[in-house]
């Protein structure tokens, strides 16, 4: 594992409060693991211990849980979100190409962030706007009729906004 | 003050993502430029289903469906229209349009003529943010006619007599499971609403979310209050942020009109809601696996029996309903089960919302009458292929389900007909597959897909599905032999018949399905080398044909630029940096680059 992560102190604090709200809830973890990874964009060992200290639950059961759904991370994610659309109507109309592509301009693989840190890269899965398929995302802002020249334009623009 | 206009303005993800979120800025800005703002009433909905055309504009009471919208066009449809009453005809969506020039209404496009809109009753009609305008559509008298006059066991016969059907792709009877559940006496009991849509390919249940969403609720406590539940959640996914806001928005307004909470319609009936967020996972649309996530642990499914029926959340008596399935029941219990039953074909009952994508025209939300043609669907709703290219299956089911090949388009949509055809009636993705796809390349696509899903608790799926993914892989590379796609058959049935849960008894099906109608594709990648859709990297090499008139497009446009000509002279790829991603074939005019 890499560098410790620093824990700010008003988030924590703002951990705390959640956890305090939703431990009386009957199964509590998963609202509570989802307000860690909203404040701190991840939830490393550091943030999973506080969460294990406040419920009782085990480190090795919350990190068990964490590490099982793929929206929780361990480290944090890039600026900006590109995604792929990789939902079945946008396979069959050439997709997995664009990503292929995409991860070459971008040099890393999927659900990777570039070294500057500045894109995570993900495939996603259909957004429901199959009509224009194929489609690509970058953070909210999503792109139809996507060809390898357009993504690898899209991205070259956002990185030199 | 009376509001002689309504103008609908389409804001579902599609046309959204096309735009639509400025236009109504733009409405906002001319009515006042012309003075009639206060006439005009301007409502944003959920989705209009044909998302191909977005983003659409539909104003009332004419009906008149503008397709395409762009920013620069709504002064116009302000300043003729809704100022001087003249329709922008060309602006009107093309089939909207009859042979003189007369514009039809809504329901007499084809695209909506054979489809009968029950779940989808109010997508894209109503604001889903307001509640009253539910309520304006005969929102929550359902609800009222069940708690007010009928017993929780009436509600059942009523929901039996009705014959629907669980949509989220088992296709179990709804009043069967409440009735399991009502008879289960316990001191608690919970209802569950899935919505974790998982299908990779489909957007009906996030639609009906986004806009419909006090249907869903309505539907949760007739559940509710038929097995004697107090209690409902609403699992939801993460990726659909838009629904989990219209949904919490819904819960409030309800809420505040003390049509959720304690004492309903005063009859003493409570009932709460709480909204519970999935993490990305696609097995916790499982229900048991579904039921692990809430209880706040790994969703990993467990044996049945007992079903949640009997022994579901924290152990108690659960019923799991579907978003669509919820979505049919106020219409049921307001309309009839008479009504309701009077759609569709004996045993199947109603309709099924299916989102249409892949390679056809008029990709978006359909609902038909169950009993419908695959070839009504594709052809008639759908407009068929683009590019004369040549159907080659419909995919159903998404990773659970298999392809229908184009020589079976007339069978009925009907939860067996489709099982009987290799593939299943599923939660309703419904992709259009054509000559320039490869079979043996969807296999791989859904297995990748399971292999990642797989929750890993049970060893057939576990190392089944990463094996068969790897015998694709090596299929589709060239690299196989024919006894390879005979030990794949096997390795896919043993995974069937040996897993745990619903996600690997179903993993192989894509597999089992395409190499009963698909073989010789499979085979010809292994024998003769040749992928027959031109998709499977390794064994296509892209090539300018002599048809070639020197256009310079697909130069200019290649992303690595390994391509190679003057003007009006003929052009040649450097196979050796080719990464053979189309655009140059896409884009040539005169369709002189191949695969070979
Ligand atoms: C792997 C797997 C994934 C599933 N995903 C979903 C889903 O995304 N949405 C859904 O409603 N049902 C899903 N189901 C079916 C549910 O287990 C359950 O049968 C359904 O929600 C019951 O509701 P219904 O009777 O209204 O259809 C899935 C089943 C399996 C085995
Ligand atoms: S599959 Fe990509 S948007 Fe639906």
């Amino acid at each position: 594992m890499g560098n410790k992560f620093e824990i700010a102190e008003d988030k924590k604090q703002e951990l705390l409060k959640e956890i305090k709200r939703y431990k009386k809830t009957p199964g509590p973890l998963m609202p509570i693991l989802h307000e860690a990874q909203r404040i701190f964009g991840c939830i490393p060992v550091e943030v999973q211990k506080i969460v294990s200290l406040e419920t009782g639950v085990s480190i090795a059961e919350i990190n068990g849980v964490v590490t099982f759904y793929s929206s929780f991370t361990l480290s944090p994610k890039g600026e900006h979100i590109v995604g792929v659309c990789l939902g079945t109507p946008c396979y069959v109309r050439g997709s997995q190409t664009i990503l292929d592509a995409v991860k070459s301009e971008l040099g890393v693989n999927v659900d990777e962030t570039t070294e500057d840190g500045f894109f995570t890269l993900e495939a996603i899965r259909c957004i429901g706007t199959c009509g224009m398929a194929p489609v690509m995302s970058i953070d909210e802002n999503v792109y139809g009729e996507i060809n390898v020249t357009k993504a690898q334009k899209l991205i070259r623009e956002a990185r030199s906004k | 003050m009376f509001e002689r206009s309504h103008v609908l303005i389409c804001s579902g993800s599609n046309c959204i993502s096309r735009g639509s979120k400025s236009l109504r800025n733009e409405f906002e800005e001319h009515l006042s430029n012309l003075g009639i703002r206060e006439e005009i009433k301007l409502v944003n909905t959920g989705c209009v289903g044909l998302c191909e055309q977005g983003p659409f504009v539909i104003v009332y009471p004419e009906g008149v469906f503008y397709a395409q919208v762009k920013n620069k066009d709504i002064k116009t449809i302000c300043e003729e229209h809704l100022y001087k009453g003249r329709i922008v005809e060309k602006l009107v969506f093309d089939e909207a349009l009859s042979d003189k020039k007369e514009v039809k209404a809504f329901d007499e496009i084809k695209f909506y003529s054979k489809q009968t809109r029950v779940a989808l009753r109010n997508c894209g009609l109503i604001n889903p943010d307001d509640i009253e305008e539910y309520i304006a559509k005969e929102g929550y008298h359902g609800l009222g006619k069940v708690l007010t006059t009928m017993t929780p066991q009436e509600v059942i016969d009523e929901m039996l007599k009705s014959g629907l059907r669980g949509r989220g792709g088992g296709g179990f009877p709804t009043g069967r499971k409440w009735d399991f559940a009502l008879k289960n006496e316990s001191d608690q009991k919970y209802v569950i609403c899935n919505a974790d849509e998982g299908d990779p390919g489909a957007f009906m249940d996030r639609a009906l979310l986004e806009g419909d969403p006090h249907s869903i609720l309505e539907g949760l406590m007739i559940a509710g209050y038929a097995i004697g539940a107090d209690k409902g959640y609403i699992y939801v996914r993460i990726e659909y942020p838009t629904a989990i806001e219209k949904l919490k928005t819904a819960i409030s307004q309800a809420t505040n009109l003390g049509l959720l909470g304690k004492n309903i319609f005063d009859t003493g009936f409570n009932f709460d809601i709480e909204l519970r967020l999935g993490a990305g996972a696609f097995v916790c649309g499982e229900e048991t696996a579904l039921i692990a996530s809430i209880e706040g642990g790994r969703g990993m499914s467990r044996n049945k029996p007992p079903f949640p029926a009997a022994k579901g959340l924290w152990g108690k008596p659960t019923i799991i309903n579907n978003v669509e399935t919820l979505a049919n029941i106020p219409a049921i219990l307001h309309m009839g089960a008479d009504w309701f039953a009077r759609i569709g074909v004996e045993g199947n009952r109603g309709t099924k919302v299916f989102s249409l994508g892949g390679n056809i025209k008029n990709a978006g939300l359909v609902e038909v009458p169950l009993g419908t043609t695959l070839r009504e669907v594709v052809y008639e709703i759908g407009g068929g292929i683009p590019g004369n290219r040549a159907l080659k299956a419909v995919q159903t089911g998404g990773p659970s389900g298999g392809a229908i090949p184009e020589h079976l388009m007339d069978l009925p949509i009907e939860y067996e007909t489709l099982v009987q055809a290799g593939s299943m009636m599923g939660s309703g993705g419904m992709v259009v597959i054509d000559e320039n796809n490869c079979m043996v390349d969807i296999c791989r696509f859904y297995l990748d897909f399971t292999c990642e899903e797989s929750c890993g608790k049970c060893t057939p799926c576990r190392e089944g599905t990463k094996k068969m993914l790897e015998m694709l892989e090596i299929i589709s590379s060239g690299e196989g032999t024919l006894e390879d796609i005979d030990r794949l058959e096997e390795l896919a049935k043993m995974v069937k018949n040996s897993s745990l849960c619903g996600l690997g008894q179903a993993a192989p099906n894509p597999i089992l399905s395409m190499l009963e109608h698909f073989r010789p594709e499979f085979e010809s990648h292994v024998v003769e080398k040749v992928c027959p859709g031109g998709v499977c990297k390794p064994l296509i090499k892209l090539v300018v044909t002599d048809t070639c008139i020197g256009c310079t497009k697909c130069a200019t446009n290649c992303p690595v630029d390994c391509i190679e000509g003057s003007l009006k002279e003929m052009h040649k790829i450097d196979t050796s940096k080719c990464i053979k991603c189309g655009v140059c074939k896409n884009i040539c005019p005169v369709e002189a680059i191949v695969s070979v």
